[in-house]
């Protein structure tokens, strides 16, 4: 090699070098590989919503399953009868529009299908004082109408999120929790089967209907679970931040969904 | 004379023992403190950083003639992160499942400070060859160790092995848990990790006098 390498001209050259050809490496790798990575998040969100509405493979199997890749898309338009979108603004439910509204809506802020509706923008917009769209998949479970409402928080290292599954009276029917980059064995044992199960049947409600929310509670006694009116689930050992995360992103989030649920009751 | 000569054969059994990364290097440690409370996400991470240093080892040894030696750990680090994001973009196309699993990896393999300490140390003095095999024989190295924890960790931390329960149901009371046992919860958090790592170094140089430093 007749270059020297030490010269700082040399230096600069190839940190250039470097910077285009990686960077052209990159770009190209994550454009070409973009149409199926939209493709396979667009499933799972289907599978997600499904799985916490009880649509899941789950009966073989100790682990969680999720209806297969093949079926997803034709299962859940059989399933789900209706997608909401709700606008929410201070505490109220200022309109409601139907999945197709939504998505054939020329404003730039919908024209989307309703479960891809990003919750983090719609927390931004909310911050900027905006109103934001709520989706709701509205589908049947043991005989009743539930309602899936999709949920964003914060864990201990990175987002954590879910769907949860509620009746007329914001009864949990059932729960999806996933995450970021939580802990292996601790924080991540949020998406475990053990975990998610432990909330069905549990009430978000007081009798006299005041949003109460459910607590990932430590020191609770009832591993077992049997009661389901203490508005708690028994914690993960050692994953405090990720179950106070799941907590708090419960009854915010939820919370929103409030005035529509009593809407449904007085009509 | 097989595939591998002497030489080459002990690049990759030294990092097993005499020199192994975490035991004998002390590299690696946060990541064998982060993860290794279930013993499917050891593997999973081994696996992982098998792959990493392998590839990057070659990378760098290919290029450690032209690579400017004022900014040869940016090069690294930058070697490291493209191969990783590639893998992970790759895995989230094909493998949408098991890139799930790795997610949580992938920041961890990028700062891992085996992967940079090699490169430093090995690929930039010697060929292609010799580097793979190196990379190979550290990360088994790291590997092993990691899943040593991680069987430990999760066994007596949750009684499951690889999620599967092997000591009974602890809320239904059934296998060992019959007679009185419980878990250890203390075995999920990240200072037991250190206290069986501590373990290991004690046996290895306990059976192995020459590698207690003075």
């Amino acid at each position: 090699m007749a270059a020297n390498t030490d010269k700082n001209s040399y230096t600069i050259l190839f940190a250039v070098a470097m910077v285009v050809v990686v960077g052209s490496i990159l770009a190209f790798t994550a454009s070409s590989l973009k149409p199926n990575i939209e493709e396979n998040e667009r499933m799972e969100k289907q599978q997600n919503i499904l799985y916490a509405m009880g649509v899941n493979d789950n009966e073989d199997v100790s682990d969680i399953a999720f209806v297969s890749t093949a079926e997803v898309a034709q299962i859940f338009s059989g399933k789900i009868s209706e997608q909401l979108v709700l606008e929410y603004k201070d505490g109220k439910i200022i309109n409601k529009m139907t999945g197709d509204e939504f998505l054939n809506s020329k404003d730039p802020d919908k024209g989307i299908q309703p479960y891809l509706i990003d919750l983090k923008k719609q927390q931004n917009r909310a911050k900027e004082g905006k109103s934001r769209y709520l989706p709701l998949f509205v589908g049947e479970m043991e005989g009743e109408t539930v309602y899936v409402a999709p949920i964003r928080g914060k864990g201990l290292w990175d987002e954590i999120w879910g769907y949860v599954a509620l009746n007329e009276e914001m009864t949990v029917k059932g729960v999806f929790f996933d995450h970021a980059g939580e802990t292996p064995g601790l924080g991540a044992n949020i998406k475990q089967r053990y975990f998610m199960d432990d909330f069905y049947g549990e009430r978000l409600l007081t009798e006299a209907g005041v949003f109460k929310g459910i607590n990932v509670a430590k020191g609770n006694n009832d591993p077992k679970n049997e009661s389901k009116d203490d508005y708690a689930v028994d914690a993960l050992a050692g994953a405090t931040i990720t179950g106070d995360g799941v907590s708090a992103m419960i009854k915010k989030d939820l919370r929103l969904y409030l005035p529509y649920f009593n809407n449904l009751k007085t009509n | 004379m097989g595939l591998l000569s002497k030489k080459d054969t002990k690049l990759i059994t030294d990092p097993l023992t005499d020199n192994n990364p975490i035991t004998i290097q002390v590299l690696g440690i946060c990541s064998a403190l982060a993860i290794t409370a279930e013993l499917k996400a050891s593997l999973v991470m081994g696996i992982a950083v098998l792959f990493v240093l392998g590839v990057g080892n070659v990378v760098i040894s290919l290029m450690r003639n032209i690579i400017p030696s004022k900014i040869r750990i940016i090069v690294q680090l930058v070697v490291v992160a493209a191969l990783v994001i590639v893998v992970d973009q790759v895995l989230k196309a094909y493998a949408f499942e098991l890139s799930k699993t790795l997610s949580v990896f992938i920041g961890l393999i990028i700062t891992n400070c085996i992967i940079m300490g090699r490169f430093e140390a090995f690929a930039l003095a010697n060929g292609p060859w010799r580097s793979f095999l190196d990379g190979i024989g550290n990360a088994l190295g790291y590997a092993v160790i990691l899943i040593i924890v991680g069987f430990f960790r999760e066994l007596l931390g949750s009684g499951t092995l690889f999620g599967f329960p092997v000591l009974g149901d602890p809320i239904e009371q059934t296998g060992v848990y019959a007679s009185g046992y419980e878990n250890n919860g203390f075995m999920l958090m990240p200072p037991m990790a250190l206290i069986i790592v501590g373990l290991i170094i004690w046996v290895q140089r306990s059976r192995n006098r020459d590698l207690i430093e003075d």
